[in-house]
Parts: structure tokens; sequence; C-alpha cells
């Protein structure tokens, strides 16, 4: 609290600073809130830590829990620089001259993910990949003046629950396009789907089962050019897997959480956005330009800012003021730790490890439904045991074998068990042995 | 006397070296086997050194203004000191390690947290139910404006209902989020007193109108004291009223949204409740309602059944969601501590001392610039550069970050010319806002010619902002595209 109250209240000729709000009526003024009273650090430090170790931490236990968001590891070169006060306790840098720092930390984030999607053009952040899936639907209605919006029918419902949210106040109708029998997009279906009011399609590689969906490189061929093919990645997935520009996508959506961003509770994350440079004025969010300054040295400014709700409002392509941009700089610096190599690698690691786990899956059974599709570090298994029993099982080895997939998966069959099970770099061999050791009691 | 550190950083993908960061099993020699027509050729980001990143990331910070490097007196943004014990709380293992699909019973600490926050952001709002989930303030006016979509749907009115009437003073994410859910805008006038012209209002709201949606203080801190006759006419109306949190810093523990009479309230948590802003975001933008509404909130809710919390609970005229999980919890950690720190005297002081801050620098920049509208303000104000010398707003700004003070939000609110926003907010000396004020009152003194050179101290001076526009370049791709076709028309 400032020190000099009292020459301040002198200044303003008042007693106290309560006079300041005399001009709320006394009707509507409130005596008491019922806030408890206030603590201090080592008080609040050890309630923190109490609640704290009320949770059990993925690393207490054999976690194979993905679905969305993924507990890869996070180098601690991270938090030392987005805990740089100069980063931490900026905002928006509407001043670009004393901002430049962070202007040039996001057009890195920019350039990065650019190239891991090869597309020209993204943005400094969305909220989430669900908002990204969201304004990418607003997106395709808007360049193409359509309004149906085909999703796949398999797809996380989180993110699908904020799609439909985002496409009634737009008046976007979405269906929803079948899976073939590889779990793949079914193209036979979609081309049928397809028609004058099409906006835009969806898909994305690995899907919601994990399946690496060769079919996504024929959608852009069947929707042409007078639709939108928005393509949802895995970004850590983009060392191994070919990027979105080359199936010709015209959007590309990810949950970034993935490039060192930690689990958190599931936030903060960071929506990944990119499209093609022809659509970059119909692209929701902040984007930093690179330029230069009147003396010709470069510099970096806020580009496009015309698209935005502070000048457009209710013509305005997004609301979106606040971002994530603390979060893409995480991305970036993780992105600049990994490199090539190092993206490169942690593919093959959570490839080859997701196969080494399904290998093991196979020494008991046939529980692969998707066996012959090729995944990225996510893969379906099906147990014929209840979900108690399994479950019951899977506490006695300390494991999270998956998420389960329930009746809003269209999974109601009881005495069935439908497990998304994900693997990372983080699975030591001791959570291989943990699953090893629950399949042969539940097989 | 200011100077920014300057350094010629390049792009980092530009910086090679060695990859030095280990992976989990990197040398257990497994591959990717990848479909061919879904393999991977080149990726073009490069590898190089972990301090090689480091000492390019310390330099871009340096580059960098924070509210921890100095005064931040950006108005509409409430940027005050961040307590770091918030930061430390948010990284403890217990919070940062777990999944948000984990089993309820796994995570009891992470729920009784996001429980007791509602409850302390219910008393604060006076609100019946509380959502964490929207990820910042205009996440939050979708959710709400979601909310009144789905209430008017439900009564069978939403065909005769689609207006959202906003004041002309309103920030442009309000417009924006009504048109989202799907509403016409209204705009209704204020007078010269800088508060909604009532007559003009009682025009505006009809039996059209969903919602009226406000911030109070306004933008241009000032207290709309009537609001009580606002909301019952909007009330008798059938409308919705809905109150834009962002300014909440300015009438905390003096009144609540629900006492002026408010159905639905978000809150800026990165905001009043001190939050750091990072570069942006992440924010939260909690969404507060009242009892007639809460069937309506975006699902999950944390329920307590008075022994273990749960988060599955579906509010059964749900809207559905608006974000992948439940929130930025991250940033909800860091809230929850400074309230509990706080209690209702820190939030008292806060409140007032942030009030008493932003009058005592209205009362000072008025002996030079005209202040429009009343004269008591809350949490900030309004300065506006016109008359007779007067040089314009970005030139003022200008001189202010070359002498290492940031700058006001400039041009916002739209209805001011030349608009200064000034809010100290409680994280303020006198020394500071002396030197804020002196620096404004010696930027009437900048010939054009000097301001047209300004700044000096910083990395960079002026940047042409409509070149960088016209001719946009958002990754480092499209610039060297571009430098290859400026090559090839030379050659
Ligand atoms: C008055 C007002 N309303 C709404 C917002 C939007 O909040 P956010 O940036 O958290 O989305 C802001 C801030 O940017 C604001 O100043």
């Amino acid at each position: 609290m400032s020190n000099d109250l009292s020459e301040l209240l002198k200044e303003l000729q008042i007693q106290n600073p309560d006079e300041l709000f005399k001009d709320i009526p006394e009707s509507i003024r409130t005596s008491l809130l019922g806030l408890p009273r206030g603590m201090d650090e080592d008080e609040v430090r050890r309630l923190a830590g109490e609640y704290a170790g009320m949770n059990k931490t993925v690393n207490q236990q054999h976690s194979f829990l993905g679905f969305g968001l993924y507990n890869h590891y996070v180098p601690a070169a991270i938090s030392n620089i987005i805990n740089r006060n100069e980063f931490l306790t900026s905002y928006t840098p509407y001043q670009a001259e004393i901002s430049q720092g962070i202007m040039q930390a996001l057009f890195e984030y920019q350039s990065m993910i650019g190239e891991l999607l090869d597309m020209d053009a993204v943005n400094s952040s969305m909220y989430d990949v669900s908002t990204s899936l969201g304004e990418a639907a607003r997106m395709a209605k808007s360049i193409t003046g359509k309004d149906v919006f085909i999703v796949p029918k398999h797809m996380s419902r989180n993110k699908r629950a904020v799609l439909d949210n985002y496409a009634k106040g737009a008046d976007i109708k979405i269906k929803e396009v079948e899976f073939d029998e590889r779990g793949m997009i079914d193209l036979t279906s979609l081309e049928k789907m397809v028609d004058d009011n099409t906006s835009g399609v969806y898909a994305e590689y690995p899907n919601m089962f994990g399946i690496i969906d060769t079919n996504v490189p024929k959608i852009k061929g069947i929707i042409g050019d007078e639709r939108i093919f928005v393509a949802g990645v895995n970004p850590i997935s983009l060392g191994v897997l070919a990027p979105p520009g080359k199936f010709g996508a015209d959007i590309a959506i990810g949950e970034g959480q993935v490039l060192g961003l930690g689990l958190n509770f599931g936030g903060p994350v960071v929506g990944v956005f990119g499209t093609k440079e022809e659509f970059i004025r119909k692209m929701p969010g902040k984007i930093m330009g690179m330029t230069k300054d009147h003396n010709g040295k470069m510099a970096f400014s806020m580009i496009l800012q015309t698209r935005e709700q502070h000048i457009r409002r209710e013509r305005a392509v997004t609301n979106m003021t606040s971002n994530q941009a603390l979060m893409a700089v995480a991305a970036a610096v993780y992105l600049s730790l990994l490199g090539d190599s190092g993206l490169r690698k942690i593919g093959e690691v959570n490839m080859g490890r997701t196969r080494e786990l399904m290998d093991v899956v196979r020494e008991f059974g046939p529980f692969l439904p998707y066996e012959s599709s090729p995944v990225f570090n996510e893969f379906l298994i099906r147990l014929n045991e209840s979900k108690t029993y399994v479950n019951r099982i899977a506490k006695k080895y300390n494991l999270n074998p998956g998420y389960v997939l329930g009746k809003e998966y269209g999974f109601t069959d009881r005495n069935q068990v439908n497990i998304i099970t994900n693997v990372t770099e983080r699975n030591t061999n001791d959570d291989f042995n943990a699953y090893r050791e629950f399949l042969r009691e539940v097989a | 006397m200011y100077h920014q550190a300057t350094f010629d950083e390049p792009i980092v993908i530009d910086i090679k070296g060695r990859r030095t960061l280990k992976i989990p099993h990197e040398n257990e020699g497994y591959k990717a086997q990848v479909p061919e027509e879904m393999r991977r050729e080149t990726i073009g980001i490069g590898d190089r050194e972990e301090f090689s990143v480091i000492r390019h990331f310390v330099k871009l910070s340096e580059m960098n203004f924070g509210a921890d490097t100095g005064f931040y007196p950006l108005g509409s943004c409430t940027m005050k000191y961040n307590p770091k014990i918030n930061d430390e709380i948010a990284s403890l293992d217990g919070f940062r390690m777990i999944h948000p699909l984990q089993d309820s019973s796994e995570v009891q600490g992470a729920l009784k947290l996001m429980y007791e926050l509602s409850e302390l952001l219910k008393k604060i709002t006076g609100m019946d139910e509380i959502t964490l989930q929207p990820l910042a303030g205009a996440g939050g006016e979708f959710t709400g404006l979601s909310i009144v979509r789905a209430y008017f749907e439900c009564k069978k009115e939403l065909d005769t209902r689609r207006e959202v009437v906003v004041p002309d003073s309103a920030h442009g994410s309000n417009p924006a989020s009504s048109h989202m859910a799907g509403f016409d805008v209204v705009q209704v006038p204020s007078t010269s007193d800088g508060t909604v012209d009532i007559e003009k209002f009682k025009e505006a709201v009809t039996e059209r109108t969903a919602a009226f949606m406000i911030t109070n203080p306004n933008t241009l801190g000032i207290f709309e004291d009537k609001i009580v006759e606002m909301a019952d006419y909007a009330h008798s109306k059938g409308a919705l009223l809905y109150y834009d949190g962002a300014n909440l810093n300015g009438i905390m523990t003096k009144t609540t949204p629900a006492k002026m009479g408010f159905d639905i309230v978000h809150l800026n948590l990165h905001k009043t409740f001190s939050t750091p802003h990072g570069g942006g975001g992440p924010g939260a933008g909690p969404v507060g309602v009242v009892e007639k509404l809460k069937d309506f909130l975006p699902y999950p809710l944390v329920t307590f059944d008075g022994e273990k919390y749960s988060n599955d609970y579906i509010p059964p005229k749900t809207i559905g969601k608006v974000a992948s999980f439940y929130g930025n919890f991250g940033v909800l950690v860091r809230a929850w501590t400074y309230i509990k720190m706080m209690g209702e005297e820190g939030l008292r002081d806060a409140c007032e001392n942030a009030v008493l801050n932003s009058n005592y620098m209205r009362k000072k920049i008025q002996e030079f610039m005209p202040v429009p509208g009343k004269t008591i303000k809350k949490h900030e104000f309004v300065a506006s550069s016109v008359g007779s010398g007067m040089p314009k707003a970005g030139d003022i700004a200008k001189h202010l970050i070359d002498n290492g003070v940031h700058a006001p939000t400039i041009y916002f609110p739209l209805i001011v010319p030349e608009a200064l926003m000034i809010e100290p907010t409680e994280s303020a000396t006198k020394e500071e806002m002396d030197l804020f004020i002196e620096t404004v009152r010696q930027s009437l003194k900048v010939s054009h010619e000097m301001f047209e050179k300004e700044p000096v101290n910083l990395k960079v001076t002026r940047i042409d902002d409509v070149d960088a526009s016209k001719n946009p370049k958002p990754t480092l791709r499209m610039v060297r595209k571009e430098q290859k076709e400026a090559l090839q028309q030379i050659i």
C-alpha cells in the first residue's frame, strides 16, 4: 500500500478515502461482505501446501492418461524464462517500442509454428484448441458465406461442446461424418455430404483414437478450393508427421499444451492457429509482424488491428482481447530447445514407445480394435470386463491406464471397457511393467 | 534517466548450434514408422544449445517493460503488483502435475481450492453461482451472453429479443461478444457528465432487448449512479443485466454487482485479483449469475456434499462448454492466494487506495488538461489532450515510454477525443505518480519535430504500423519469401 496516504488526502481535502465513494447511492452500499481475515505468506503457503498434498500427482502413479492433455517432459529452462518479471508482468504490447522483447518472442513463436504447420500466417495464440476450432468454424463461414461445417463423428466431446457454442451464436450448422472400419474419416460418406451449403470440413491426425488418419491428405481434393479444410494436429507429432500445409489445409489448429506447458489441471494451455497467407485478414487473434522502425532497424508491430474489437467493435473477427501470450512464449522456448533434431527424436520416442506398449497388449489378447491403423502416441484398448473391475485392478497396481470412453462416445456395453491409453517419453519401464501386470490380471 | 537495454538479437531460428537438451529414452533406438504419404521430411527451426536459448530469451526479456519494471498506469487493465507468493503456490507439484481427467477422488485439493474461490467470488459479487471456466474477460462475456441466449430460448422469447444494449463508452469486446453470441448491438450515448443518457437509455431498452451490458465504474472511471433506475427499467422490460467486471477494483467491498441489480457478472482475475498479465495472457474470466440463471451455466461445476468435492455436476439447461477443461487453473490458484492473503480488509484497502491514487492524479492532471465528466472518479480517469497547443495522445504516450514510465491506454474510450485513460492502481507511490504527471506536463512543451524523433531511449524508435499491416509479415518464412521475390526482381 502507498505510505503517503495523508499527503494524498490533504491534496484532495478529505479526511478519509471513503469520501470518494459518496457517488455510490447509500441504498446499494455494502457494509461487510463476510470474507475471512487476511493471512500472511507463511499461513497461506502452509494451507496451499495442504491442498496440494491432497492431490495425487501423475508422478505418484503409473499414468497413461492423455486424451487432449499430455504428460510430456517440461524442461527447466521454460519456467525460468516465463517467470522473467519483464515478460510475466507486462501486458498486450500496445506500446510497441517499449515491448519489443515480448513481440519478438511472439513473432518467433509464430515463425516456428509456421514451419511446423507449413503455414505462412500464424497468430500469437488462442485460448485453447477448442476455442481455436470454434473460431475456425466461424472463419470458414466468413470466407465462404456458407453455413454447414462438417466435423468427425468421433472427436473429443469437450472440443465439440465448445464448437457447438460458437456455432450457435454464428448460425452455423454442424454435421458429422462417420469413420470407416480402420478408424479413419470415411471418404465416401464425406463426398456425399459435401454440397453447396458446406463451408468447410474439420479432420484430425492423429485423431481421437490416436490414429494417423491416412485419408486426411485426400480431403482437400474432395472438397475443392471453394471450401475450407481445417486440419487438427498435435504439434508435438509434427517432427515425424507431414505438416497440414502439405495436404492443402486452409486453416490448421492444435493444442499447444504439448509444447512444454505441463498439465496444470488443464490450464493455462494455448490454442495454435495458422492459415494461408490469403486468409490472414480473416484470421482471429493478435498477430505480431516484422517491420522496420524509422531508422530502418528491425522492429515488430502488432499488425492488422483493424480486424479487432477495439476498432471494429461488433464487426470484429473475434471478441478476443487477452489471449495466452505467455504460454506462446513457453512454446517458443520449448521449440528452440528441441530444435529440428529434438522434435524428430521426441516423435520417434513417442511413436516407438507406444508401439512397444501395444506389443505388450498383443501378448494378452485381441484387445486392439484398430490393430492395423498407425498411431502416434495413443491407442484404443477394449477389455471385456466391467468398468468397476478394471478400475479396481488398475488401482491395485497404482495405474491409470488411460481415459475411459463412456456413453457420450456411444460406448454403452457394461461388460466392456474402452480405454484410450497414452504413452509419452515420460513413461518409464516401471510404468510399462505395471501396465503388463494389470493386463495379466484383467485379461 | 531511463535507458532500455538494447541488443540486436537475431530471430531464434537463425541461432544455430547443437542441441544439448536430452530427451528421455533418446538413445534407445526408437523409430517412427509413419506411412509414406504422411512422413515428415524437413522441419526448419534448426538446433541450438540450451545456453544459447537462455541468453537469447533473457536478452529479449530485458527489452520489455512489465509492472515489475516500473509504473504501468494502463487504463482498464489494472496493472497492480502481482505478489510473488502467487506464482510460487501455482508451481507446487500438487497443482502443476495433475491431469484434469483424473478421478475426482485424486484431485480433492484442486477441487477444494476451486470451490473456495467460487465461494469467495460469490461473496464479492453477490452472485448465487459461479463458473470458473472462461479463459479471459471476453471469454466470460461470450459465456454470459450465451447464457442470455439460452435463457430466452428457454422462455421462447429469443425470436423477439434480438438486441443487446451497450453504452457508447463500452469496451470493444462487449459489442463483439454480443455479436458472437448472435445478438444485434444497440448503442446508447452518454451525457456530458460521462454517464449513460437515461432518456436515450429508455428509448433503447424495449421488448426487443435481451440484455443491457455495462461496466460500473464505467470506462471513464465514473460510477453510474443511476444504475438502480436503469436496472429496474431494464428488468421491467424483461431484459437481463450484464456486468462487465473489468473495473471491479474501483468498487470492490463498497458495493456489489448484485446490489446494483445485475443478473450476470464476469470478473477479470488478471486485473482485480492480481494474477500476472503475461504479455497479453493468460487471464481468467469467471462468470457469476443469479439464481434463475444457475441452470444455464457451463458444465461441469464443482460441488461439495459436506465430505467430498466432485466435478461432474451438469446444470440441467447448460449452454455446454466454453473451454476444453475447467479454466486457467494456474490463474485460479493465484487469485485464490491473493484473496486469502488480502481478506476483506485488504481488498477494501486495495480499492480505497486505487481510488485515492486515481483522484490524486486526476486533480493534478486537471490543472493543465481537461478531464471530462463528473469530478469524482473511481479507480481510473480519462484525460483528453485537446485544445490549443496540446500534443496528440499518441505523442504523449511515446514521450512517457521514452522516460521509463508506461503509457496510459490511449484512444479509448472512443467517445473522448485524444483520450488518455489513466489507472494508477493501488500499487503506486506518490513519487511515481508525480513523475508521470510531470512527464505529461513536460510533453506539452515538446515540439512536433522533437516528437517525431522520440523515442530515443528504447530498443527501437517509432514504427510504421500502417506499413507493417499493409505488408503483413507474421512469420520468418514470409519475410524470407518476400526477400527472395525482391531479389528476383533485381536480377
Ligand atoms: C472494460 C473491459 N471489458 C472487457 C475486457 C476484456 O477482458 P479480457 O482482456 O480479459 O478478455 C477489457 C480488457 O481488455 C476491458 O478493459
